[in-house]
């Protein structure tokens, strides 16, 4: 079969196993929501200090939330072999690698888009901000799953990676953290945010570019 | 005409595991129409060999060659395919669904999906999850995998596991058909091989 047919395949399977096992979805949507709705109750009765601190909350929580979900990755493929396949295709492995992450994406980063305006509201913040808030969740969000990828790969194949993968991963969100919370906070005053959302697609169209090769090549070395 | 140009060599292999040298300037020839059994007790390095030979560790001398060129700049990985003792399917999945993801991995082959489930017996069972199947079923399915595909070469580890006395033969069948369309078969196996039409060469770890 062609390498489109290869592609797509994949990330059928990996959205039908998805909703095989809902917690995978669940989890990370619930956490990102009882985080969010956690800060209120903790800071009390100052809308202010709630609203200027809002777009760093949502976005440490994007950013946890997505750090939760990397490890079912490739856990259980690696776990059952089926990642052995994967590797043994023909295909360019690094394209299918990409197809897993679309797939991850799909069913992690996602669901986030779809509760983040609601929960925007919710910690007060302005109208003006909640699109550029989305705008960089639709482009950050995928960033996480792609750089997460290599993380995985390269800690698959110990048995009690968690904490390594954390160390080697959010180091290297901070830029999105640093550039998507910013754009949002400026939105807020009404200030142009061009250099931000600019910076945030060139972070997101080099991990595209960059990220499925050495997420391919750790997996090769994992599985050895 | 082509079945005379597919081998596959190894030459002078050694693998060295945590100091210990599993064995040393191992050399063979697998050619076409061929069955390559690789005999020796536990932890003697047969999966090490096998997981050799697809490329998941490097050997740590010599040379593996496919059709006279090295693994990685040839059509190697679009003609084999391994079954190892993880079963390489997922237990969310249907029979069908597997067999489809696998399907789409590589190149068709002789069988249809459906062809296939009936000829390893599994053909009322392809709208059933993986999770609902015994380990001699999935087993089966695992090595369905094999018939959908037009792979030339078939590695196998330890393929009769948890096969019953059907199963076996069923497998066996399967291989001398293999053999007798030009494949070529590097197995290793506790189960004592009967295959009384191929040209079954041993190899002895020790």
């Amino acid at each position: 079969m062609s390498l489109s047919n290869a592609f797509f395949a994949i990330i059928r399977r990996d959205l039908i196993l998805a909703l095989r096992r809902r917690s995978e979805i669940a989890n990370p949507l619930l956490f990102f929501i009882l985080v969010i709705t956690l800060f209120p109750l903790g800071i009390g009765a100052q809308p202010h200090l709630l609203q200027s601190i809002a777009p760093g909350i949502i976005w440490v929580s994007a950013l946890l939330a997505a750090m939760l979900s990397l490890d079912s990755l490739f856990r259980s493929d690696f776990d059952d072999g089926s990642l052995e396949q994967i590797l043994l295709s023909s295909h360019p492995t690094s394209l299918l690698v990409l197809a897993k992450i679309i797939a991850h994406w799909l069913v992690t980063g996602v669901p986030l888009l779809f509760v983040a305006p609601l929960l925007a509201v919710f910690l007060g913040m302005p109208t003006q901000s909640i699109g550029i808030l989305l705008l960089t969740l639709l482009l950050g969000t995928p960033v996480l799953s792609l750089i997460g990828a290599i993380g995985v790969a390269l800690t698959v194949g110990l048995r009690r990676g968690g904490m390594i993968l954390s160390l080697l991963v959010l180091p290297l969100y901070v830029p999105v953290l640093i550039f998507a919370s910013n754009a949002v906070e400026i939105a807020s005053t009404g200030l142009p945010v061009h250099a931000q959302i600019n910076i945030l697609i060139s972070i997101f169209v080099m991990a595209l570019v960059l990220a499925p090769w050495p997420t391919s090549a750790a997996l090769k070395m994992s599985i050895n | 005409m082509r079945k005379q140009t597919f081998s596959l060599q190894g030459v002078d292999l050694s693998c060295i595991r945590d100091d210990r040298v599993l064995f040393e300037g191992l050399s063979f020839e697998l050619r076409a129409g061929q069955v390559l059994l690789l005999e020796g007790k536990n932890a003697s390095g047969k999966t090490s060999l096998l997981r050799i030979l697809c490329g998941f560790r490097e050997a740590d001398a010599g040379q593996i060659k496919w059709c006279g060129e090295a693994i990685n700049d040839s059509d190697y990985y679009v003609d084999m395919a391994y079954v190892g003792h993880l079963d390489g399917v997922k237990k969310e999945l249907t029979v069908i669904e597997n067999l489809k993801v696998s399907l789409a991995l590589s190149q068709a082959g002789q069988y249809s999906i459906q062809q296939a489930l009936v000829k390893v017996h599994l053909d009322d069972f392809d709208d059933a999850l993986v999770q609902t199947l015994s380990a001699g079923q999935k087993r089966r399915l695992s090595l369905a995998r094999l018939l959908i595909t037009n792979k030339r070469l078939w590695i196998l580890d330890e393929p009769f596991t948890s096969l019953d006395t059907a199963g076996i033969i069923l497998i066996e069948t399967l291989m001398t058909e293999h053999c007798a369309s030009g494949g070529m078969i590097f197995l290793t196996s506790h189960h004592d091989l009967h295959l009384p039409d191929v040209d079954v060469h041993r190899i002895l770890l020790s």
